[in-house]
């Protein structure tokens, strides 16, 4: 316990990162994952996102989920600076593969091909995917 | 790195997608559903044989079994049980998991 | 090693429990420590005392109990998964004016920190989900 609180104070910084993976909306998992990565803000760590496969959709532009009654996160993709929190990495292939680019985002990203994505995911020392 | 799959290749791209990401010298555990991936004749048969040469490819013995699977596990998959699984994490300096 | 375990699908539906529970009996055989399991998204439902499956099938929320109780285990259900799924302890129920509660012996409901605070302590962190 006492390697711990040392640790803590010590001002562990580990590599974090969240995959994602999943479209929104369809499921929860784009929106509780999003809550993940604000808490993690508060801890300090270097923490990055990946965008991958379906994943991409949730950061398109021209979201309103009015007619289907659920909030909306869009915004808080583009709120992520605010928490210190700017490395969105999006897979290009993933892009390719659903007829987008980068212009169709809601939010500033870096475009990355498949073999630098799993560069920075080997780096990491957390894996989160959701 | 360790990665971790657990989809049926038949039902989501999450063994494709895992193995073009998978770096020279990493491995892949199959487990649950993803364990048909490791299986002679499966759709993905030729993919898991091109990744061989560089990514090990482990399956999770009991998930086999469980579907009736363990005699036609392809030549050069690992079959582990859970101790195996447990060693593999912590052998790899980190994982990921393919949800 | 100290391991940490993230469990993201709920009871019987899924296997990711049973794999879960599984690997952390495997993790404590082997003379690991298994600093905290992390209930998200449907994974919270693991917690309910409630849970009554038919006689000849395993018990998945009383095996984690007793694994817990057995090998003092933290597990924690997090707390915004929880509530949105109508999982409570005690005190939520009070605090919520809910009639009762449903959270299972060895189980706690906490806040998504602790998951975040269990990469940064933990060697390794394995995620079950779908």
């Amino acid at each position: 316990m006492s390697d711990e609180m040392d640790m803590e104070e010590g001002g562990t910084i580990k590599k974090f990162m969240f995959v994602n993976r999943k479209a929104p909306y369809g499921t929860i998992y784009a929106l509780e994952s999003l809550e993940v990565v604000l808490i993690s803000a508060a801890f300090e760590q270097d923490v990055s996102l990946a965008f991958i496969d379906d994943g991409v959709y949730q950061l398109m532009k021209n979201i309103n989920t009015d007619g289907i009654e659920m909030k909306s996160f869009s915004k808080t993709y583009r709120a992520l600076e605010g928490y210190d929190i700017e490395k969105l990495y999006v897979e290009r292939e993933s892009l390719e593969a659903r007829g987008l680019s980068e212009d169709d985002l809601v939010v500033d990203v870096q475009v990355v091909g498949a073999a630098e994505m799993a560069d920075l995911m080997n780096e990491q020392d957390v894996v989160l995917s959701f | 790195m360790l990665h971790i799959v657990n989809k049926s290749p038949s039902e989501r791209n999450s063994v494709d997608t895992c193995l073009g990401h998978a770096k020279d010298g990493s491995a892949v555990l199959l487990i649950e559903d993803a364990v048909y991936a490791a299986t002679a004749g499966n759709m993905s048969e030729a993919k898991v044989k091109a990744a061989m040469p560089n990514v090990k490819v482990y399956a999770l013995g009991p998930d086999l079994a469980a579907r009736g699977m363990s005699a036609r596990v392809l030549d050069g998959v690992n079959v582990v049980d859970y101790g195996g699984f447990v060693d593999l994490v912590a052998e790899h300096s980190n994982c990921q998991s393919w949800l | 090693m100290k391991f940490g375990i993230l469990v993201n699908e709920g009871p019987y539906q899924h296997q990711a429990s049973d794999s879960a529970y599984l690997f952390a009996k495997a993790c404590l055989a082997k003379g690991h420590e298994i600093f905290r399991v992390f209930f998200y998204h449907d994974g919270v439902n693991n917690a309910s005392r409630l849970t009554v499956p038919p006689a000849d099938d395993r018990h998945i929320v009383n095996r984690w109990s007793a694994l817990a109780q057995e090998h003092n285990l933290d597990l924690v259900v997090c707390i915004a998964a929880a509530q949105r799924r109508g999982m409570m302890d005690d005190n939520e129920a009070k605090r919520q004016g809910k009639d009762a509660s449903n959270i299972a012996p060895a189980f706690r409901i906490s806040g998504l920190g602790q998951l975040v605070e269990a990469g940064i302590q933990c060697d390794r962190l394995v995620t079950f989900g779908d």
